[in-house]
């Protein structure tokens, strides 16, 4: 191997240091920003590590168990909210505990950037009584993963490994560390009284795990990457996760620092030694205010003189990302209180560039050409004047809440949708209830709920946005594509079928594209009771992009913009008074064309 | 030599690629680099930031206001939202073209490529406009305007990347039957940029 660097996002970074640790299952379901460490695990496989898109996250957290119970190193990958899903085979698993090395990462979102809540993992480590690392950068976390397995390994437990997506979606030159000499998996060993989980071990493996946990406090302290960076001063910084790196961007000589990478359990004496000769704190950290809330109670406990300013305080935003600038305010106003106060009013007073022209916002949109705005179109055509809620779930088609569709009434959690429906309906008999379901999401945790349905004979129409992928994460491969991770082809599970053996009768399956075809389905689908379900299949456009464009004949047009107001595709756009289809977006889905009453948009040529 | 540049644009636009191929060009040269890039949601048609930075002892992925070298827009709008990023003496390079998002399609507000350029005219120290347009008819694809804004920050010398270097960073990078349609584009850029 040759020791040049290479440029290396941070979620490779992770796969390669977990590859290098000798990793031999690795198992998760996408999720941003976690999703690429899956996907780079497979591009550098060797065929030695079994690598799969598990169903969804608890199916994955389990595979893994079973995996590092027969003494495999084992990856784990999933977003913030993926744990939620996972946490029911994660908590038993923090007793039973593990034979191989067997990291979960799970990629928190500060901000949230493309996330339904701001939770940290972290918390989940406390929760769960779980060691937690938290790397700062790309070319940290491919070091320290390797440190995370064989701290699992040694102390046979799970452990939870935490970037967060400016550490996932940041690149570095990296590096790459030497391979570990890792032995073979010993397979699985029978003892009951090990792997089985009963009230009387779980008893005894608690009183197990807070006596290690108390050492492992210990033993951290002496961990490299928990660190003190002397100073003079006798105000100080404590840091970790990416919050540190926009820490060492601005910090002031001689402001002793503390670095945290191991917030549970936390290094207790290490923080000891930085608290005992200083008089006041500042903690910097995103999500929630944990190393804050562990300081106030060490210095509670050892009794020290020194006030702890954060989150809890108000010395810092609680909500949010921090950055470079967030940091640097931060910390200008700790170590000069008065000053600032001063230039605070300043600021406020000081008039803002007022000449700025205003700037379109940009919201996210389906792409041109997507299935699932025809779907959306279909189904407000459809049921235009009648009382109708629409209950949408997680994926791409959340965007069809934006107008002009507006066609997304709720949104909670994966799967939720199909639930949801039902609970209104209960209440709202009157209304008819759309669940909007895509085929990723269906599979990960949407079956349960049309049992739910069956079974209670609650009323919903479910609609099923199968665009053959899961498209907003990347285009992964799912249980219904008929393809693995690694490329090999895979039993295709049609989600038809599951419905029928589930016990729903009535499934109209159609092309959304064929716009009158899908409306007649859906209007023969809101009709009745019990379970109806409407199968919308067409590929995801960014995946089989088509040669086809539309185009608008001026002389046919008739400005009268029904085509914008109604479908809101970003092909189409006004050019002073006249509307276009902008040739370079458009994929000739020719939606458009049966939307305009004039008949002015018709298929070209146009990709020569 | 310490250098930050930020790429700005519209999800679709390539503004990813861009950023990787100034991060090699200078890794190519022996220095480290980092970048940060908007992966998600955004990446439908949102406004998409890219960060890239070289040099010693950087820590942040993300550039810091005020001290971007070279901001790289491909949407003359864009460039207007992330001009409180660049350093003071620094170099705007921008498409003068805007991309309309369907919000303002929809009505609201007069959104123009005038009022932006014009603005980037009066409150950018130093500014190139490119005449994307122009660029993609003349390469022959819609598809290269990220290499031909690269074509135009290696001309300027402003990122401590020459010429030669970036070509040879898009050689080894781009697919094969791509490298002479982006040569030339690149080549089109360097025009543009005061070749
Ligand atoms: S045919 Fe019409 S609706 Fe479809 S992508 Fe082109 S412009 Fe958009
Ligand atoms: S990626 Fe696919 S599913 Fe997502 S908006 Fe684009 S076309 Fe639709």
């Amino acid at each position: 191997m040759s020791s040049k660097k290479i440029l290396v996002m941070g979620n490779e970074a992770i796969a390669l240091g977990a590859i290098r640790a000798g990793v031999r299952m690795a198992a998760g379901y996408p999720g941003t920003p976690s999703t690429e460490i899956l996907e780079a695990i497979a591009k550098h496989n060797d065929g030695r590590i079994h690598v799969e898109w598990s169903v969804n996250e608890k199916a994955a957290m389990e595979v893994g168990a079973g995996a590092a119970y027969a003494g495999a190193r084992t990856l784990v990958t999933m977003k913030q909210v993926g744990l939620n899903v996972a946490s029911d085979p994660l908590m038993s698993l923090a007793y039973i505990g593990v034979k191989g090395g067997m990291v979960i990462v799970s990629a928190d979102d500060p901000g949230p950037i493309s996330s339904q809540t701001e939770q940290d993992t972290r918390t989940f480590g406390v929760f769960s009584k779980l060691p937690v690392f938290d790397p700062s950068s790309p070319e940290e976390a491919c070091e320290m993963i390797g440190e995370a397995f064989e701290f699992s390994e040694k102390y046979q437990t799970p452990v939870l490994f935490r970037p967060t997506t400016r550490v996932c979606h940041a690149c570095a030159s990296i590096e790459l560390p030497e391979a570990m000499q890792i032995s073979e998996p010993e397979g699985f060993v029978k003892d009951t009284m090990r792997w089985v989980i009963f009230p009387r071990t779980s008893y005894l493996n608690h009183i197990r795990i807070e006596k290690r946990n108390a050492k492992l406090s210990e033993t951290l302290s002496e961990y490299k990457r928990n660190f003190i960076l002397e100073g003079d001063k006798k105000k100080g910084i404590v840091t970790g996760g990416i919050s540190y790196a926009y820490t060492r961007e601005v910090l002031p000589e001689g402001t002793p620092l503390l670095k945290i990478s191991t917030p549970h359990p936390f290094p207790e004496e290490l923080a000891v030694r930085f608290l005992k000769d200083l008089d006041e704190v500042l903690v910097l950290e995103e999500l929630d205010p944990m190393i804050e809330r562990q300081l106030l109670q060490i210095a509670g406990r050892r009794h020290l003189p020194v006030n702890i300013y954060g989150k809890l305080t108000g010395h810092t935003k609680n909500a949010g990302e921090n950055s470079t600038e967030s940091v640097r305010a931060d910390i200008e106003r700790f170590l000069n209180p008065a000053e600032n106060a001063v230039s605070d009013e300043l600021a406020a007073d000081a008039p803002a560039s007022d000449d700025i022209p205003e700037l379109p916002v940009r919201p996210p949109v389906l792409c041109a050409g997507c299935p699932h705005r025809a779907s959306f179109y279909a189904v407000k055509k459809a049921m235009k004047g009648k009382k109708a809620v629409f209950s949408g779930d997680i994926g791409c088609y959340t965007l069809g809440n934006a107008k002009p569709l507006d066609m997304v009434d709720t949104c909670l959690c994966m799967g939720a949708g199909v639930t949801i429906a039902q609970g209104l309906h209960a209440i709202e008999p009157d209304a008819v209830n759309f669940a909007f379901i895509g085929d990723s999401t269906f599979f990960a945790s949407g079956i349960t709920g049309v049992v739910n349905a069956v079974y209670n004979g609650n009323d919903i129409v479910l609609v099923v946005l199968d665009n053959s992928t899961t498209a907003m994460t990347g285009h992964q491969p799912h249980p219904g594509t008929g393809k693995t991770i690694m490329g090999d082809v895979a039993a295709k599970i049609s989600i038809p079928a599951i419905l029928r053996g589930i016990g729903v009768e009535r499934i109209y399956e159609c092309d959304p594209l064929n716009l009158n075809e899908a409306v007649n389905a859906v209007r023969e689908a809101a009709q009745g009771s019990g379970v109806r379900a409407v199968i919308f299949r067409s590929p995801c456009i960014a995946v089989s992009r088509s040669e086809k464009c539309c185009e608008v004949k001026q002389e046919t047009c008739r400005k009268c913009k029904v085509c914008i107001r109604e479908l809101g595709c970003p092909a189409i756009v006004t050019e002073g008074d006249s509307v276009k289809i902008d040739a370079t977006l458009c994929c000739g889905c020719g939606i458009c064309a049966s939307v305009c009453p004039f008949d002015a948009i018709g298929e070209v040529n146009c990709h020569e | 030599m310490n250098k930050n540049c930020l790429l700005c644009g519209v999800g679709g636009q390539g503004v990813v690629l861009a950023s990787r191929l100034i991060a090699y060009a200078a890794m190519e040269k022996g220095y480290f680099a980092r970048t940060a890039e908007t992966i998600g949601m955004a990446q439908r048609g949102g406004s998409v930031v890219s960060h890239v930075r070289i040099g010693e002892r950087i820590y942040s992925p993300q550039v810091p206001v005020g001290s971007a070298d070279v901001i790289l827009a491909f949407e003359a709008g864009e460039a207007v939202r992330c001009l409180p990023w660049l350093k003071k003496d620094g170099l705007v390079i921008a498409d003068r073209r805007i991309v309309k998002p369907v919000t303002a399609s929809l009505g609201g507000g007069n959104y123009s490529a005038e009022e932006m350029t014009g603005y980037l005219k009066k409150h950018a120290d130093r500014l190139i406009l490119v005449d994307g347009d122009a660029i993609c008819r003349e390469a022959g694809s819609s598809k290269v305007l990220n290499v031909a804004l690269l074509g135009a920050a290696a001309q300027s010398g402003a990122l401590g990347i020459t010429p030669e270097e970036m070509l040879d960073a898009v050689r080894k990078n781009v697919k094969e039957k791509y490298i002479a349609l982006n040569e030339k584009a690149l080549m089109l850029g360097r025009k543009a940029g005061g070749m």
